[in-house]
């Protein structure tokens, strides 16, 4: 039964999760915690683990669920199996929104930041579909296509104001996604993405229904605008929160729903778990990887993700070719 | 667009071009000049120098890519050569250490890079064009451009990554390389690179009715009694090279020369690449000074040119993609 391997893989990527907190340059172990300081004062591997390795991991497990889910979801409501939100230009989008708002109204409070992010996400992934209305698609490979060169277009947007006023270190800071400066107080934002990723689970039939196209979709009693507008907003609030507080994590949305499909299929209620379970995985993964590789600095995950991303994009899409040809 | 399809002749516009590059590079030479003109001379020379140089690089390297692909929409920055030559560049400090790599002859230097650059884009890209381009056509260019983009991801990370490894001296060496900016050009890799194009334009010159033949396509070429398999592969050999040159001079930029080379089609209306060749070049320079020229003199600061031209030449590529998908 495969429905019995769930349980499994949720206990191995809880086994990572605990490995992820004692990975580090602090020594945090269990002899180091239970040990026990005399006096009462909160010894300082305590300390560590609460304020920094807890948030870190919980921000990884949350972060690489919302970011999957993300990518499954847009591929649903676009049709498209290579598009997720850095090949659709809602992350780049994002960061436009991040820029504009560190520009305009550094005083904003990070609830305010990320409305203004994930408003020009929803935007850009707007201009994104209507970009692909125009298109008749002969082949489905236009579609990440047309969402990359957009996102190189409003990066290249992003850049040239960063430029002019000296905020091009902290683009590059959205650009690339990172957890060493993910501390308690500073990824709260990411429940808010965990809330979504909840609604996108209740709403799974809908998505379903709504990825097999309008006509499909309305014969079968669905409002295909509503549902196509909810998933939207859902998809931009989440980047947004991820990339506001950890950055870019490119490809990942891509990749675990292409994995989980071929192993699974297509019904999204079905696969929802898993998607969320493998992102979180694949995440949790890299920056493990990341941390170990050359310990005591560190790699950013954006980087792992990129390479690692970059290798198994390649696959699928070589692979798929050798099927079709 | 009917009649007035020819109403230039090329030799009108190549020459109404020649004359407009030559203004814009009077103006950048003399434009808002004070102080001692030998200075001046020497300090922009360098950079009109350098920008030509470029401009001639990707200009032709994008022409004769776009022919051996027989693809508008295809150029080597797309496919990932300049991300390509930065990580043998990383890699070649990384494996043998900024000492060694810094302690070389630049012209040695520049020509390891070249060599090992040719060698690996010569082999990834002919397996890319032979094992994953057959069959169906269409599919097949957009898997390619989907490929080569995330190859260019792909090199692009393997460089952070081993930039972040690397011990920070040596990342000094190669950091110092790896930027788009015409203000600070090493003045004795211009004259080594000056040399290459010029070697490298000759061989090709007397090319260039092959290239016409290439253009036709694969199997109308060896039906006109071409080489073909020879001949893309010394294309793709060139094409390594010039990269490599405008890369090391000033770094990448990626749409540049999918603009001047569909300009160049635009105004030329020939296929002939003795016309063709001549005009991207010269576009390629003129977009280049004049670019500058506007962005010092008008807006007052200097290296944004290649942020500029990626905007540009971002949305000319996807009007150029969703014109040709609607096609």
């Amino acid at each position: 039964m495969p429905i019995a391997t769930l349980p499994l893989a949720t206990v191995g990527i809880g086994l990572l999760a605990v490995w992820s907190l004692f990975v580090g340059v602090s020594d945090v172990s269990l002899a180091t915690l239970f040990g026990g300081t005399p006096g009462g004062a909160p010894d300082q591997a305590t300390q560590v683990l609460l304020v920094s390795r807890l948030p870190r991991t919980l921000a990884l497990i949350l972060a690489g669920a919302a970011m999957a889910v993300s990518g499954l979801l847009l591929q649903m409501l676009v049709r498209n199996r290579f598009v997720e939100p850095s090949t659709a230009g809602t992350a780049e989008s994002a960061i436009f929104g991040m820029m504009m708002v560190s520009l305009l109204a550094p005083e904003m409070p990070v609830f305010g930041r990320m409305a203004v992010a994930s408003l020009c996400a929803l935007a850009g992934t707007g201009l994104f579909l209507a970009i692909l209305r125009q298109v008749p698609l002969r082949s489905p490979l236009v579609v990440p296509l047309v969402g990359i060169m957009l996102g190189g277009v409003i990066t290249a947007m992003t850049e040239f104001i960063a430029y002019r006023q000296d905020l091009i270190q902290s683009v590059r800071g959205w650009e690339t996604g990172d957890f060493s400066a993910i501390l308690l107080g500073r990824y709260e934002l990411l429940w808010l993405s965990a809330a979504l990723t909840g609604v996108a689970y209740l709403a799974a039939d809908r998505f379903t229904v709504a990825g097999m196209g309008r006509d499909v979709a309305t014969n079968l009693g669905i409002d295909h605008r509503k549902v196509m507008a909810l998933g939207l907003v859902i998809v931009s609030m989440t980047t947004a929160a991820v990339i506001a507080t950890c950055g870019m994590i490119p490809f990942l949305g891509l990749i675990v729903p292409n994995i989980v499909s071929l192993v699974r299929g297509d019904n999204m209620r079905g696969s929802l778990p898993w998607v969320a379970l493998m992102g979180a995985g694949l995440v949790l993964a890299c920056d493990i990887a990341g941390r170990l590789v050359i310990h005591p600095y560190e790699i950013p995950i954006g980087t792992m993700m990129g390479v690692i991303g970059s290798a198994l994009f390649l696959y699928l899409l070589l692979r798929r070719n050798g099927h079709a040809g | 667009m009917p009649a007035d399809r020819r109403l230039l002749s090329p030799t009108v516009v190549l020459g109404g071009l020649s004359a407009l590059t030559l203004l814009s590079i009077a103006l950048f030479m003399t434009l808002g000049a004070r102080g001692k003109w030998d200075f001046i001379l020497a300090f922009r020379g360098t950079k009109i120098a350098a920008m030509v140089l470029v401009g001639y690089a990707v200009a032709v390297s994008t022409v004769l890519f776009q022919t051996i692909t027989n693809n508008r929409i295809l150029t080597p920055s797309v496919m990932g050569f300049d991300h390509l030559y930065r990580m043998i560049q990383t890699v070649l400090v990384f494996q043998f250490g900024s000492g060694l790599v810094a302690s070389l002859d630049p012209r040695l230097r520049f020509g390891v890079e070249v060599a090992s650059m040719v060698v690996f884009s010569g082999l990834l890209y002919w397996w890319l064009f032979n094992g994953a381009g057959r069959g169906d056509n269409r599919r097949s260019l957009h898997l390619l451009l989907l490929v080569g983009i995330v190859f260019g991801v792909l090199f692009r990370s393997v460089t952070n990554f081993l930039q972040r490894i690397i011990d920070p001296n040596a990342f000094l060496t190669v950091q110092d390389r790896l930027f788009a900016n015409f203000n600070r050009v090493d003045v004795e890799l211009l004259t080594v690179s000056a040399l290459v194009v010029l070697a490298v334009s000759l061989a090709g010159w007397r090319w260039r009715r092959t290239f016409d033949v290439l253009a036709l396509g694969r199997d109308a070429a060896v039906n006109l009694g071409v080489e073909h398999r020879r001949a893309v592969m010394a294309v793709l050999v060139m094409v390594s090279i010039l990269v490599s040159v405008s890369t090391a001079l000033v770094g990448p930029v990626t749409f540049f020369g999918l603009l001047v080379a569909n300009l160049a089609y635009l105004v030329i209306r020939s296929h002939r690449h003795a016309l063709i060749l001549p005009a991207a070049v010269l576009l390629a320079v003129l977009t280049l000074v004049a670019g500058q020229l506007v962005l010092e003199r008008v807006f007052g600061y200097n290296a944004a040119l290649s942020i500029v031209i990626e905007f540009v030449g971002g949305l000319a590529f996807l009007f150029i993609l969703v014109r040709g998908s609607a096609r």
